[in-house]
């Protein structure tokens, strides 16, 4: 069935194609360009935001709408960009650099992919329909819980339909790096960008199921009457703070794991050495997973937890600087000696390494719980955490699509605009965010939709805004570059950066079966082997034969698309109870698909031997 | 080869849940979602322990909880998590006649001890007017005893459509798999319920 569908190539074949893909390639580009609109949308709340702030007693927008627009910028940044521009990079490199020609579940990974689109959906419905969600990114109870209108809502049902499609996309990469590996590819020999992804997957895997359970907390706070966060009968407003920072610590990993693996092989290949300290690397990757389970606390330091509670947590999180250390060192290490291509993959790289350093000796210092009472809820936190998120995950994220763009897309992004680019938004990153240490030093509190003239904060301001437009410009150099290199750029080949991972033994971009015959792994770094041995591409491991591919199905757009459904009849069945209707349509939808999906075998289909040897067997 | 030879062999390997790379990804798939069921309920008791205490009026974990119900139904729930075993024992033997027997059987089960929980929530609202709304400990209580009523729900509709859409053709490689990660669903709602017998009801009555 999806053969005769790829071959034809309407407009409407291409929609109907993408929506009913299984192809963990496709899925990679649709994560990618819905990961990238919310990007945008969520940098342009920042731009509003700035500009409220750039001179005092500004007007520019409501205390109100100041306050869904710091809500929808961080939401919407953590959760409809970061995530899923990270799910694209894992979708389009993980199967390659183990070999396999596709994911353990190629039909969960469509749905986890349209479950997180209709769940951002959800979420942004709401500017549309009387306010979007109001009380933070973080959503504290009883804020949250008493918040009036329907915002909260629509972030409650929009994360959790989301969240879903999150904790299904861990578990398939935990399955494809367990079971999937071609022969040879042991653990040990996995590419860093694997490992952390596996360790990224068994974090989101135990630390999603608490944004669950809070989020549900939540729901039946606002929509059935419950009393968990009602203090007046009986409630603890506390036990949303534990939920969402058991789930929201982890979260912070599951964001900087995979770039740190990206830099990893951006490193190591463009100094054309082997990772420095590979097995630390590892090691340490491992160890950031296990100990950012036991940190959460520290977001909560001014609670009242108690001097004890509070000073185990701040052991523990100045302890997860020991393995990032490491690893910093180790990229340093990598470099030493190399011969070093500045490619814009590698500069990226290289701004993250000083910005990211910054952004972890301020977590230490934010993890002395002591001090953390000073700082607490002031612009010196939101320094911080944009030290880390941005020069850790958007920087990596910049380098990680530089790197594998001719991966994915069979086209080298141009180098000269990929400079210009890098320096506005490098430069204006530093402007924005450093000076906002000293603001926060100096007494601005976070999250204040204004301040008064004449406390010494306007300067510091007005540099911070300046900054936020230059990161808007180096975002739409990129976005240009990206049209450019679509029209202007010729196809690239199956190695432009003399790479040493499977990947790129594969064409740019690789056939839909990955691999003709699966490759056979005979160390570290197994295509720079073979080049070092003489040899064009990998070994096979097997005889030419035919492959198994999976059918591609419309059924998780319909189980998304249901839950959608339902979550706008759970909202307003409070106001009307008429709404329970759309509960019943929505959920109905999502079971009927669930049901369809169980009866109906799907067995999938054959390439035929004969077929792959046609399919220009000249490149080989 | 067609997709019928492969998945009717004419020898069943001893372990037919696992012979395909599918049936293997099912496996070790189905063992992680349980380890995020795990944190899910861990969450919900946590929630419910540090709300237990929060009571209104007489309706106390030790005035509502009646072992006795209780008992019956721990037992109901223990045993169909030994016919499931069964099934799956014939299911290795490739016997599918005699699997769908003690599927049967622990479907069966399964409904009795659901009956007693709709019985008990029934009970604790009409006879104590004890609700989800009525206090922190009501709200806390039903959602962690709920989730898990929820989840043998669910499972009882798995094992029955499994049972009815494989009754004609009996077993191969592609339901193997099926079944088995449907087994596996059912001793893990049983370890939750050993696990909301001691603190919800247990502790309850005597902590």
């Amino acid at each position: 069935m999806s053969n005769a569908i790829v071959q034809q190539r309407g407009i409407g074949a291409m929609i109907w194609d993408y929506i009913t893909t299984v192809d963990h390639k496709k899925i990679a580009h649709l994560y990618l360009v819905a990961g990238g609109l919310f990007f945008l949308i969520g940098g342009l709340e920042a731009l509003i935001i700035r500009i409220q702030l750039m001179q005092p007693d500004s007007n520019f927008i409501s205390a109100g709408l100041y306050n869904e627009m710091i809500t929808m910028h961080g939401t919407t940044m953590i959760f409809l960009a970061a995530m899923p521009l990270i799910f694209a990079l894992m979708n389009a490199v993980v199967p390659l650099q183990i070999g396999a020609r596709d994911v353990a579940f190629p039909f969960l990974n469509s749905l986890g992919f349209w479950l997180f689109l209709f769940g951002g959906l959800l979420l942004n419905v709401s500017w549309f329909t009387g306010g979007a969600p109001d009380a933070g990114w973080t959503n504290y109870a009883p804020l949250s819980s008493t918040s009036p209108g329907h915002g909260v809502d629509y972030y409650v049902m929009g994360l959790q339909i989301a969240g879903a499609g999150t904790l299904i996309g861990g578990i398939n990469f935990l399955v494809t790096i367990i079971n999937m590996r071609a022969p040879g590819m042991t653990y040990m020999r996995m590419p860093l960008f694997t490992w952390t992804t596996f360790i990224t997957s068994v974090l989101i895997l135990f630390a999603f199921p608490a944004l669950t359970v809070g989020l549900f907390l939540m729901m039946f706070d606002r929509m059935f009457g419950s009393a968990f966060f009602d203090v007046t009968a009986g409630g603890n407003a506390i036990i949303w703070e534990h939920l969402f920072w058991i789930f929201g610590h982890p979260e912070v990993y599951i964001l900087i794991l995979p770039v740190f693996g990206a830099f990893s092989d951006i490193f190591s290949t463009f100094s054309k050495k082997r990772l420095f300290g590979y097995s630390a690397m590892v090691f340490a990757t491992v160890l950031i997973g296990f100990l950012g389970f036991m940190v959460w606390a520290h977001h909560m330091f001014t609670v009242g937890l108690g001097p004890i509670a509070n000073s185990i947590f701040a052991v523990s999180t100045m302890a997860i600087a020991v393995p990032t250390g490491i690893k910093i060192f180790n990229w340093l290490f990598t470099m030493w000696g190399g011969s070093i291509k500045l490619s814009v993959a590698m500069l990226w790289a290289l701004g993250f390494i000083p910005t990211f350093t910054i952004g972890g000796m301020t977590g230490v210092m934010l993890g002395s719980a002591a001090a953390d009472y000073q700082y607490h809820d002031t612009y010196f936190v939101v320094a911080h955490f944009h030290y880390v998120i941005v020069g850790g995950t958007v920087f990596g994220l910049f380098a990680a699509m530089h790197y594998w763009w001719p991966k994915m897309f069979g086209k080298v992004l141009n180098e000269k605009l990929g400079h210009l680019g890098f320096w506005p938004f490098f430069i204006g990153f530093h402007l924005t965010f450093f000076i906002q240490h000293f603001l926060g030093l100096m007494g601005m509190p976070r999250r204040y939709w204004t301040y008064f003239e004449g406390q010494g904060l306007a300067t510091g301001n007005l540099i911070s805004t300046i900054g936020a437009f230059l990161m808007a410009i180096g975002t739409l150099v990129f976005l240009y570059n990206v049209v450019y290199t679509a029209i202007k750029e010729p196809k690239a080949s199956a190695d432009p950066w003399d790479g040493r991972t499977l990947e790129w033994s594969l064409p740019s971009a690789p056939p839909f079966y990955n691999f003709k015959q699966t490759p056979l792994v005979r160390g570290l770094d197994p295509l720079w082997i073979e080049k070092m041995e003489g040899r064009k591409g990998i070994t096979p491991a097997e005889p030419l034969g035919d492959i198994h591919m999976p059918n591609g199905s419309i059924l998780p757009f319909l189980m998304s698309m249901g839950l959608f459904i339902a979550g706008f009849g759970f909202i307003y069945q409070v106001d009307n109870k008429l709404w329970f209707i759309a509960v019943a349509v929505g959920m109905g939808l999502f079971f009927a698909s669930m049901f369809t999906r169980s009866f109906k075998d799907d067995l999938g289909y054959h390439i035929h031997k004969e077929d792959l040897i046609e399919k220009g067997d000249g490149k080989e | 080869m067609s997709h019928d030879d492969v998945l009717n062999p004419k020898h069943m390997p001893h372990d037919p849940e696992k012979a395909t790379l599918e049936g293997k990804n099912k496996f070790v798939g189905f063992w992680m979602f349980l380890g995020g069921e795990t944190v899910l309920f861990a969450s919900l008791f946590g929630t419910y322990l540090a709300l237990s205490g929060s009571t209104s009026g007489d309706n106390t974990p030790e005035n509502l909880f009646g072992l006795e119900l209780v008992f019956i139904m721990t037992m109901l729930l223990l045993t169909s998590s030994l016919t499931s075993v069964y099934a799956m024992y014939h299911m290795k033997n490739h016997d599918f006649k005699k699997m769908q027997l003690w599927l049967g059987v622990t479907v069966l089960l399964g409904l009795g001890f659901l009956g007693c929980e709709i019985y008990e929530f029934y009970h604790y609202i009409h006879e104590y007017g004890f609700t989800f709304r009525s206090s922190a400990f009501g709200s806390g209580f039903y959602t962690l005893v709920g989730f898990h009523g929820g989840h043998v729900l669910f499972g009882l509709f798995w094992i029955t459509s499994l049972m009815i859409r494989n009754q004609k053709r009996g077993l191969n490689l592609y339901n193997a798999p099926k079944f088995y990660i449907s087994s596996l669903y059912w001793h893990f709602i049983d370890v939750v319920w050993v696990f909301i017998f001691t603190v919800v009801y247990l502790l309850g009555k005597v902590g």
